[in-house]
């Protein structure tokens, strides 16, 4: 795409920062060529430079605090060559012609961006060069680039890149674009401060719960727990708070309109609502009686079935079992759900916080019978996610509500309405049985069951492929209760049960539990059984690096006690050491060591802080998370019996990186998984009691 | 509904709203100050933190009615947002999604002006009403130390 487009054009369109905010280039700038002679330099959708040397770096993918917004652009502006402290970052809006995967889901927004937003950068620098070679007259290659110059080394001139701009906009898009080598970078694997820092800490960052437009009404909306439906609504006191609007059935919900949030929530406070059963509504006791049930027997279709794990048992001197329990979890985002919509006859403006505006804008178009072209979607920056806000349930209900309404809409939940507004990471159970014979681990079986999950195991990663009999069967269970991703799917509770049992697996061999996992690793590289996710070598780096850095074996502080974890997930390794106390029943986790292998680092801080605010996810979950059901109700309705970790709970980290010359892989999720398997670990040498059943809660009641 | 005028960043504000109202709403929705932010609604999350004559209050459970005093918001903690808590947060990088720092960095600044050299045990005391989901403890607490050395309460 080659766009030439006057200053004054591109501020006003650039200013609104919506959505479609590329397409509208097109139309403004042909008449600007024809009235100015100065040109914004705008050769793809990635980056814009005006005359007067303001570099905008467009930032296209969701930001809900992995650092997307600050570290993508780092790749264009690393190619660029541009100057990283005179640079503006602006939020893209969705759009699809000009952007690939807008999504904050899988760890995947660098993975899926390193090549092309780098290429990006290179082509602008390449056209820039070339502007300035022939403006001086000279071979291109005589020119160099540096913090936003072209300098041509003979003589020592330079000029900016806004000078160039002009010039370079005429050009024709390189046909080759050559990376820098990686050995010249300045920018990527720097510490960078995100780039909305300064906005955050005045309170001038909006949030999509900040939104306020001209003649929007603030919603809330009465939805129905699972297993319920609407019988019967009285709006009569509703529609006689001061403020309140209109009130609206549609979907077994009721929304209430105001003119203010606190009007909105009173009213609906204020309706009588009737609900009756819709099937049967579930309670805790129910989906884990059949969660029980079902790991008793395997299933037809096994997810990986290598050698014969029931010859394997039959021929053991051994066999140990452990089951573990996974209870619901809320994302809990600490900003809750809510959207804007101004939806009209012919199009819909939607606004908010959400990790996938395409999937938002696609079911959208269907509720409202609008084609997808007459719908923008603008993305704000999110107070958290955690994979709750990849469902676009609340941004839809929004468009739905405008509809009807006729009116701009801020649909606001309050705590309540998002811990009872499901899509949680699955209720699952894990039964494992493992075979020994010889004192060596033989085979490895794990039943698995889990709430609307086809499949809750990862079954080509570690330990499979390092023992001969290794096989997994996964059940699923359909509820009323709905479950979605929830950071790092699957993997957030299976590197718990994983590495629990290795653990336990170890210690009956009487074997250290670091030395028996690099004796399995050595195994799955010399001799591989089936095909793995994972790269032998790469794990084995990094358990060896935390073990060094966690002086793992050696005798510590008197009362601290080490436990161990490690995980692959996203294409990344992540091996923990935790050092913990226990004192009157109470788990104090100290210090967390961490060594880590993503591959190159973008933003060593943004990094380390994706690292860091994993365990800290990780074990606040591990100790306290937990919602219960009872008839389809959740029980923790707030952060009174929700109990979310705070500050004096949390452990002092050390993050190291390695391995970094190797292309980047996932970094926002990998953090999490193994931290819950190193603290329970690390339990157990404290008190001989292995953690089964999260959350570790209080200590007494650690038995399943 | 009833008038009420308020004293916000040192200014005055006249608003015309129901008595129950708490501070919060009528900061977000009548003056349009967004900065403090709505977590929990019930004095548990701490992201609606602001200062009430000084001490952090949560203004999620504070009626407009029963409001006595100058209130203090993230957007009037500092005339140029470089209050040293601010700009410590800033040098560390402290945000991840960042919804909860404003309350963060209120509940900070107030313990700073009543305790210029906090030690861990003075921040964990303080700190512990305000919940970051992302998980930013311990650049918090960092950040707290390196705002004394930037000299603290301003
Ligand atoms: S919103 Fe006030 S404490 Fe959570
Ligand atoms: S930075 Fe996201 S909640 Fe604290």
């Amino acid at each position: 795409m080659k766009t030439l487009v006057n200053r004054r054009d591109f501020l006003k369109v650039s200013t609104l920062a919506g959505g479609g905010l590329m397409l509208s280039f097109h139309a403004n700038s042909l008449n600007a060529l024809l009235e100015e002679e100065t040109q914004v330099f705008q050769p793809n959708a990635f980056l814009a430079i005006s005359p007067d040397g303001t570099i905008t770096l467009m930032a296209p993918n969701p930001e809900v605090g992995q650092g997307v917004k600050t570290s993508l652009p780092m790749l264009v502006a690393e190619e660029l060559d541009a100057d990283w402290s005179m640079v503006q970052v602006e939020q893209a809006g969705l759009d699809t012609k000009n952007y690939q995967r807008q999504v904050a889901g899988g760890s995947g927004s660098v993975r899926s961006s390193w090549e092309s937003f780098r290429k990006a950068g290179a082509a602008a620098r390449q056209m820039l060069t070339e502007a300035a070679a022939k403006k001086w007259n000279v071979p291109v290659s005589e020119c160099f680039t540096d913090k936003g110059f072209v300098i041509h080394k003979p003589t020592g001139r330079t000029l900016n890149y806004g000078a160039l701009a002009t010039d370079a906009s005429k050009l024709d898009l390189p046909k080759e674009v050559k990376l820098k080598d990686p050995r010249d970078y300045r920018l990527i694997g720097r510490r960078i401060v995100n780039v909305d820092a300064q906005k955050i800490v005045t309170g001038k960052m909006a949030y999509g719960i900040d939104t306020r437009r001209e003649g929007m009404l603030t919603a809330m909306v009465a939805r129905p727990v699972f297993g319920k439906k609407l019988k019967a609504v009285d709006d009569s006191r509703a529609r006689q708070i001061k403020g309140v609007k209109q009130v609206i059935v549609f979907d077994n919900k009721v929304a209430v309109l105001a003119t203010s949030t606190w009007a909105a929530k009173k009213g609906r406070d204020a309706l009588r609502i009737e609900w009756e059963d819709d099937g049967k509504p579930e309670s805790t006791t129910d989906y884990n009686t059949a969660l029980a049930q079902l790991i008793q027997k395997t299933t037809n279709e096994p997810k990986r079935n290598d050698g014969n794990v029931e010859e394997a048992r039959k021929q053991a001197d051994k066999v140990l079992e452990s089951i573990f329990y996974a209870p619901f979890l809320p994302h809990a985002p600490l900003e809750p759900m809510n959207f804007f919509a101004d939806v009209r006859d012919d199009r819909a403006e939607l606004f908010g916080p959400t990790q996938t505006p395409a999937r938002t804008r696609t079911e959208a178009a269907r509720v409202l019978g609008l084609p997808e072209d007459k719908i923008t979607v603008g993305m704000s920056r999110m107070g958290g996610g955690f994979g709750r806000r990849l469902q676009a349930d609340y941004s839809v209900e929004a468009a739905q509500i405008s509809k009807l309404a006729k009116s701009p809409v801020l649909v606001v939940w309050t705590r309540e309405d998002d811990m009872q507004g499901g899509f949680y990471r699955p209720a699952g159970m894990y039964r494992y049985r493992a075979s020994i014979k010889n004192n060596q681990l033989t085979g490895w079986h794990l039943i698995a069951a889990a709430a609307n999950s086809p499949n809750a195991s990862r079954e080509n990663n570690f330990p499979a492929g390092a023992l001969p009999n290794f096989r997994v069967d996964s059940h699923n269970y359909s509820t009323a209760i709905t479950v979605g991703p929830w950071r790092a799917p699957n993997h957030n509770f299976i590197a718990f049960t994983e590495e629990s049992f290795i653990d336990e697996i170890a210690l009956e061999l009487g074997k250290d539990p670091v030395a028996f996992r690099l004796e399995l690793l050595e195994q799955a590289k010399k001799q591989p059984v089936g095909t793995v996710a994972y790269e032998p070598d790469r794990y084995i780096n990094v358990v060896k690096k935390v073990a060094e850095m966690g002086n793992w074996g050696k005798q510590g502080e008197k009362g601290i006690f080490k436990g161990f974890g490690a995980h692959f997930s996203f294409g990344t390794y992540v091996a923990q050491v935790a050092d913990i106390s226990v004192e009157n029943g109470k788990v104090k986790v100290h210090k967390v060591y961490c060594a880590v292998d993503c591959g190159r680092v973008i933003n060593y801080s943004g990094a380390e802080t994706q690292i860091e605010g994993g365990i800290i996810d990780g074990l606040g979950h591990m100790l306290y998370g937990e919602i219960t059901f009872k008839n389809g109700e959740v029980e923790q309705k707030n952060f009174n019996t929700y109990r979310l970790i705070r500050l004096p709970d949390a452990p002092d980290i050390e993050v190291e990186f390695i391995n970094t010359t190797a292309d980047p892989q996932g970094l926002g999720e990998p953090g999490l998984p193994p931290i819950g398997a190193a603290v329970a670990n690390a339990i157990f040498a404290a008190t001989g009691k292995r953690i089964r059943k999260l959350p570790v809660g209080s200590l007494s009641d650690v038995k399943i | 509904m009833a008038t009420f005028t308020l004293s916000i960043n040192n200014r005055n504000y006249t608003v015309d709203v129901e008595p129950d109202t708490p501070l919060l709403w009528v900061l977000r929705d009548e003056l349009n100050l967004t900065g403090t932010k709505y977590g929990c609604g019930v004095a548990q999350c701490g992201a609606c933190t602001v200062h009430l004559n000084g001490s952090p209050v949560r203004s999620c459970t504070l009626p407009v009615s029963a409001i006595k005093g100058k209130i203090t918001t993230i957007e009037g903690l500092s005339e140029n947002g470089d209050h040293p808590v601010q700009q410590a947060w800033v040098e560390l990088d402290v945000a991840q999604c960042g919804y909860c720092q404003a309350g963060q960095i209120m509940t900070a600044a107030a313990l700073l002006a009543r305790k210029p050299k906090p030690t861990d045990a003075d921040i964990d005391a303080a700190m512990a009403g305000n919940i970051c989901r992302c998980g930013t403890y311990k650049r918090i607490r960092k950040a707290i130390h390196l705002a004394v050395a930037k000299g603290g309460a301003k």
